[in-house]
């Protein structure tokens, strides 16, 4: 009985594993985007199909947001005469900035890491990404040890 | 006439049989030895003689087909007008002994039942059929799947039909379900003996919905895509085993090994995400789901039949009471 039951636990775990493999063949989260002075002020939607981002020059810097709603992972629309990013899916707003200020988003959406490679390229590493959870601290000033990259370019 | 002979099964028809071969076999061994004329008039007899017997035959056949073999061993019982015979009939047909031999008058209440619940397993058939046919024009891979969509809604004949009929059988199978259990509730038909078979058909309902969200996702065009994206984010939330839910980054979860990662296949709504959608919707849950069927359907007759009005006798029925 008790080998029995080994036996099926064990086959269940083994049926449980199968569904999560040890490779995946999905977009690369680190590419580069140009250089600095291909980006004016303001919100650059190019790379939105293919990468799923937004390169922002502010006063401060360029930064780029992660193009996915907090809410529910939709892609946001970018209107510029409304001057906002607008989620069709509930309809999140978002300021310019990726800020929220209307609709059900919980939070800021998320920034991509970046930094300036030798060639003096952008690089943007989507899998360190830097949030403002609601009634936490703002990541996004934050810079690598270095000062080589970070949430955001002072450029 | 070998067709005859197997309807009949009778003894002579088979010796029958073998002389109609032994008789091309003996001419060719005549010809050959040249002396065997009295044996072929004899064979080219018997030939004659089972002939005739298989015209017989036939005619017995056609004359009185429920007397043949072939037609007692696929339909066993004759059916007499007594309610006996009648029953014996039902349970021996695998087809009919899914209804009740005998039912009660008021459980074809059709203001009581609405008939929801059969409607919705007609539904359900009509949903495995039409997918079926679907099947046979899908694939479920990127950039592929939508294109087999446009192709079965403009080349395919009658498959914009076929489509629409899954379609609208699926929007359809969701709010008879609803309404089934709605009727349950409101004639109070989850009471006891019945606590087990709401159970069942609770568990029924999350299926058909599981079933009307895989399909979702797999015509892969906008509207399946951002809904299933929206609806696997909410997994990233669940306890315990989301990235996002309490106390799942406790447990290590991450979004390359939550709860999330296991629906989809990945990180992201991309190709192993639509593989298994598909997969989880032909095979896996429709599998489960006419399994809690079959034990839905035994509970309903074991716990006393369709739940009806209480029930009534006509004066007709009344019996005189004997006066003592």
């Amino acid at each position: 009985m008790a080998a029995v039951l080994g036996t099926l636990g064990m086959n269940l775990l083994m049926f449980l594993r199968f569904f999560f493999p040890r490779a995946l063949y999905e977009p690369k989260t680190r590419f580069k985007i140009g250089y600095p002075s291909d980006f004016g002020f303001g919100v650059d939607t190019k790379f939105q199909n293919q990468f799923r981002i937004w390169v922002v020059r502010n006063t401060e810097g360029i930064f780029v947001i992660s193009a996915i709603c907090t809410h529910l992972g939709c892609t946001p629309d970018w209107k510029p005469s409304e001057n906002k990013f607008k989620c069709p899916c509930h309809g999140s707003g978002y300021d310019p900035e990726g800020i929220n200020f209307e609709g059900p988003a919980p939070r800021p959406m998320d920034r991509a890491h970046v930094e300036v490679d030798p060639d003096g390229q952008i690089v943007v590493d989507l899998s360190k990404l830097y949030s403002w959870p609601k009634g936490e601290r703002s990541q996004f000033g934050d810079l690598d040890p270095g000062g080589k990259g970070g949430a955001i370019l002072h450029v | 006439m070998p067709e005859t002979n197997g309807h009949d099964g009778k003894p002579e028809s088979r010796p029958a049989a073998t002389n109609g071969h032994g008789a091309s076999g003996g001419n060719g061994q005549g010809n050959g030895t040249n002396g065997g004329g009295n044996k072929v008039a004899a064979l080219v007899a018997s030939a004659k003689a089972t002939q005739s017997r298989a015209v017989e035959e036939i005619k017995e056949t056609i004359k009185a087909p429920e007397k043949t073999d072939l037609w007692k061993s696929v339909l066993r019982v004759k059916h007499d007008e007594t309610p006996r015979s009648r029953a014996l009939g039902v349970l021996s047909n695998v087809f009919l002994h899914l209804h009740p031999a005998k039912i009660n008058r008021d459980a074809v209440a059709y203001n009581y039942t609405w008939g929801m619940g059969g409607m919705t397993f007609y539904v359900y058939i009509t949903l495995v059929f039409t997918g079926t046919l679907l099947m046979f024009y899908y694939h479920p891979s990127k950039v592929i799947a939508f294109r087999d969509i446009l192709y079965l809604e403009s080349d395919v004949p009658f498959g914009k039909l076929l489509r629409n009929m899954h379609r609208w059988g699926a929007h359809l199978m969701v709010i008879m379900v609803e309404l089934h259990m709605f009727r349950v509730f409101l004639t109070g038909s989850y009471k006891k003996p019945r606590e087990f078979n709401w159970v069942v058909g609770v568990l029924l309902l999350v299926l058909t919905l599981l079933l009307s969200f895989t399909g979702y996702l797999l015509p892969d065009d906008q509207l399946g895509f951002w809904a299933v994206t929206v609806g696997t984010n909410m997994a990233r939330a669940t306890p315990l085993l989301g990235h996002q839910g309490p106390f799942g980054p406790q447990l290590g979860m991450t979004p390359f090994n939550d709860v999330r990662f296991g629906l989809l296949g990945g990180s992201i709504v991309d190709s192993n995400a639509l593989l298994r959608a598909y997969i989880w919707h032909c095979v896996a849950i429709p599998i489960i789901a006419s399994a809690f069927m079959v034990v839905h359907f035994w509970r309903v007759r074991k716990d006393g039949g369709i739940s009806g009005p209480a029930p009534m006798v006509l004066e007709s029925e009344i019996k005189e009471v004997k006066k003592v």
